[in-house]
């Protein structure tokens, strides 16, 4: 029954599903880690920047300019949720932001029903990333060799962005120690909100990377919550590798048992989740005492 | 003066509760009163676009109905409700229909879960209920009742039809991609018994969690099983997704891909790409009006009133649902529910596609079952996304017998 050629396949294919995990909990992981805020909403701008792109598609016609604007739409929303939204619960605990974005999850839900039905919008994969490629193995679709491809640009931007400019560095120094940065006269505020904006542009755009390969239904945000979660504990709360670990780690993991034991397949990442928190409860890549 | 007062409420009151009385209201009903139809389906939830292609189809019926006069003068009426694609839902609707509402009878219901609900109201209560969506187990003896009536296809019927349409023609070595709820099991039973006496082989039975929108983790396994059919048994959302994904994978260059329902409704949504080719079973195609002439009334009657659009196989149902019980209605000449149910047994009608009757031991509808295949090139409007490629004729023969319903004969 062991069948190498199949096992690579399938290797592959829990590769691509790892990186779709990657991009879902980069933004759950940074917004956590710098403001300490626990986003329930994640889904909800992953499934708002999937409509935004469809519709930006029907509108230009083409795929590419939807990559542009939707990280810039949705991260405006994002802006404006922190400014307006989150920004007057600093300081009073943990509970009051993740009540608020899980009632803000609701809301846009329903907004988008409101606006777009509750059908789905039917997106076609794009021209150009269309069919399947022999990659040795066996037929692979090109569109996910293309996200692969696509989110390891995102995570090296990402991280040029925070290790590399004068403000990675801010908010790098303000996930440590906000006091400190507060007293060497720096603006923690506008970083945060600049990085829920960030947090939330990368959800969206998140969600129309994924969206030829998923119905987009205003309910697409729901499961993405459960699976970005895992990962962000996995990997560590706040931590870029550990979300990149973690998710290439769940991926594969899912895509393995779906080959060997299919039944558990659903099960099996939540197998993993307990496993490390066994082991290691601040997860992979996580800083002791974060919550505390 | 307060004396005076107080025996003026009082007469008050009780003649308003005289006037209240159920005596009146019956005497009020039997005297020209709307014949009520109550109609519950889920108008909010994942189905909401089918459920309000059934109201308008519905409301077609009704109307025809009352143009021809009604049943001596009294007219019908559709009193539409949200069952929300909610069990508990479903049962609170149906008791509020016939409590409330005071309806004579039911048609409606959009899920396996919530027609059985909704059915085991209205056969406590002696009320009609015919269903329009598809179940196996409604028409078994523990859940079936002599008030119940079922007017769609089922999951045995459908997949023996479709099956015993591409088995031959495509290869006999199946793999089944399911969604692991009842509708599911439910599909490859049908395909697996229609599928044994022509040879077909299942290779493997796939199961996949109800609403999964990633099925990367099934279909490299599926590719090196190089099967000729790959039976995709899910449905709305599930089926738009399965859909898409295996196109991605190429699994249409050696595999052909079939559905044991093609919902006119998921092909709007997935597109003409990630359907191209795919074949499936369906109780109503818009095309039939090619061949059958009621078909074509049907469809002219809903383009007149709804601006051009074209029924999809789920509102049709909802019309032929209702067009049924205000047949049995007008052949009965009353609304009395034991009579109407032997009008409706006695049936024999073509109210949309065809020669349909209601067999005598489940009240299920013996009708044909279209199979049609999805295309992207010489649509001729958005609407014409199938083509008719087989109609299977009506034949009890292909419904579980009424012995293994556990009927006595």
């Amino acid at each position: 029954m062991f069948d190498l050629k199949l096992l690579i396949l399938q290797m592959v294919t829990g590769v691509a599903l790892g990186s779709v995990f990657v991009l879902l909990s980069i933004g759950l992981s940074l917004i956590f880690g710098m403001l300490t805020v626990v986003n329930f909403a994640h889904g909800a701008y992953f499934m708002v920047g999937a409509y935004v792109g469809v519709y930006a598609l029907n509108v230009t016609g083409n795929f590419w300019v939807s990559l542009v604007v939707v990280p810039l739409v949705v991260g405006v929303l994002g802006l404006l949720t922190e400014r307006f939204l989150v920004r007057p619960l600093y300081g009073r605990g943990i509970d009051y932001p993740l009540l608020l974005t899980f009632g803000l999850s609701y809301v846009m839900m329903d907004l988008t029903r409101m606006i777009f039905g509750s059908d789905g919008q039917p997106i076609g994969t794009p021209p150009g990333l269309r069919g399947a490629v022999d990659i040795g193995v066996g037929n692979f679709p090109l569109y996910r060799l293309f996200l692969i491809v696509a989110t390891a640009i995102i995570v090296a931007a990402l991280w040029l962005f925070i290790e590399k400019t004068r403000f990675g560095l801010i908010i790098r120094a303000g996930a440590r120690d906000p006091e400190i940065v507060r007293v060497l006269g720096i603006d923690v505020s506008k970083a945060w909100l600049l990085v829920f904006g960030l947090g939330t542009a990368i959800a969206g755009l998140s969600g129309i990377l994924a969206a030829p390969i998923r119905a987009v239904t205003p309910e697409m945000g729901i499961p993405v919550l459960v699976e970005s979660f895992v990962v962000t504990v996995v990997g560590g709360m706040g931590s870029l590798p550990g979300a990149i670990v973690a998710g290439l780690l769940v991926g594969i993991v899912y895509s393995l048992s779906s080959l060997y034991v299919p039944d558990f397949a659903d099960t099996s990442i939540f197998v993993l989740m307990a496993l490390v928190l066994l082991v290691r409860p601040q997860g992979l890549f996580g800083r002791a005492g974060l919550m505390s | 003066m307060n004396e005076t007062n107080n025996t003026r409420r009082k007469l008050v009151l009780g003649a308003a509760a005289a006037a209240t009385s159920p005596f009146w209201l019956n005497v009020a009903r039997a005297q020209g009163a709307p014949i009520k139809i109550g109609f519950p389906v889920p108008l909010t939830g994942p189905f909401t676009v089918e459920a309000q292609d059934q109201v308008r189809a519905a409301e077609i019926a009704v109307k025809e109905f009352n143009e021809a006069g009604g049943l001596n003068g009294r007219m019908a009426e559709l009193v539409v409700r949200d069952d929300k694609l909610n069990p508990g839902e479903a049962a609170t609707r149906a008791l509020e229909l016939i409590e409330k509402d005071q309806v004579n009878f039911i048609v409606g219901s959009l899920s396996s879960a919530t027609q059985l609900s909704t059915n085991n109201i209205t056969k406590a209560r002696k009320i009609l209920f015919n269903s329009i969506s598809q179940s196996d187990t409604i028409n078994e003896v523990k859940d079936w009742s002599p008030y119940t009536f079922h007017e769609a296809l089922n999951p045995h019927l459908t997949g023996g039809a479709v099956g015993r349409y591409a088995f031959p023609k495509f290869g006999k070595r199946i793999v089944y991609l399911t969604a692991d709820y009842a509708y599911g099991h439910e599909m490859v039973r049908g395909f697996q018994t229609a599928g044994k006496l022509l040879g077909a082989e299942t290779l493997a039975d796939i199961r996949h969690p109800l609403g999964a929108s990633d099925y990367s983790a099934f279909l490299p396994r599926i590719q090196s099983l190089k099967p000729d059919i790959l039976v995709l048994c899910n449905f709305g959302r599930d089926l738009v997704n399965s859909a898409k994904q295996a196109t991605d994978f190429g699994l249409k260059a050696n595999t052909k891909i079939i559905a044991p329902i093609l919902l006119y409704t998921a092909r709007q949504v997935g597109g003409p790409e990630a359907f191209e080719g795919i074949l499936g079973g369906t109780s109503y195609y818009w095309r039939l009006e090619d061949t059958v002439p009621s078909a074509k009334a049907f469809n002219d009657r809903f383009r007149k009133a709804h601006g051009g659009s074209v029924p999809s196989d789920y509102g049709a149902l909802g019309y032929a649902g209702v067009r049924t019980v205000l047949a049995g209605v007008k052949n009965a000449g009353t609304t009395d529910t034991e009579k109407v149910i032997a009008a409706m047994r006695a049936l024999k009608y073509d109210f949309y596609k065809g020669a349909q009757y209601y067999r005598a031991c489940d009240h299920q509808s013996v009708q044909s079952v279209l199979i049609v295949e999805s295309k992207s090139k010489d649509m001729k409007d958005k609407n014409d996304v199938f083509n008719i490629v087989s109609v299977e004729a009506p034949n009890e023969k292909n419904l579980r017998s009424c012995s293994e319903l556990g009927h006595q004969a």
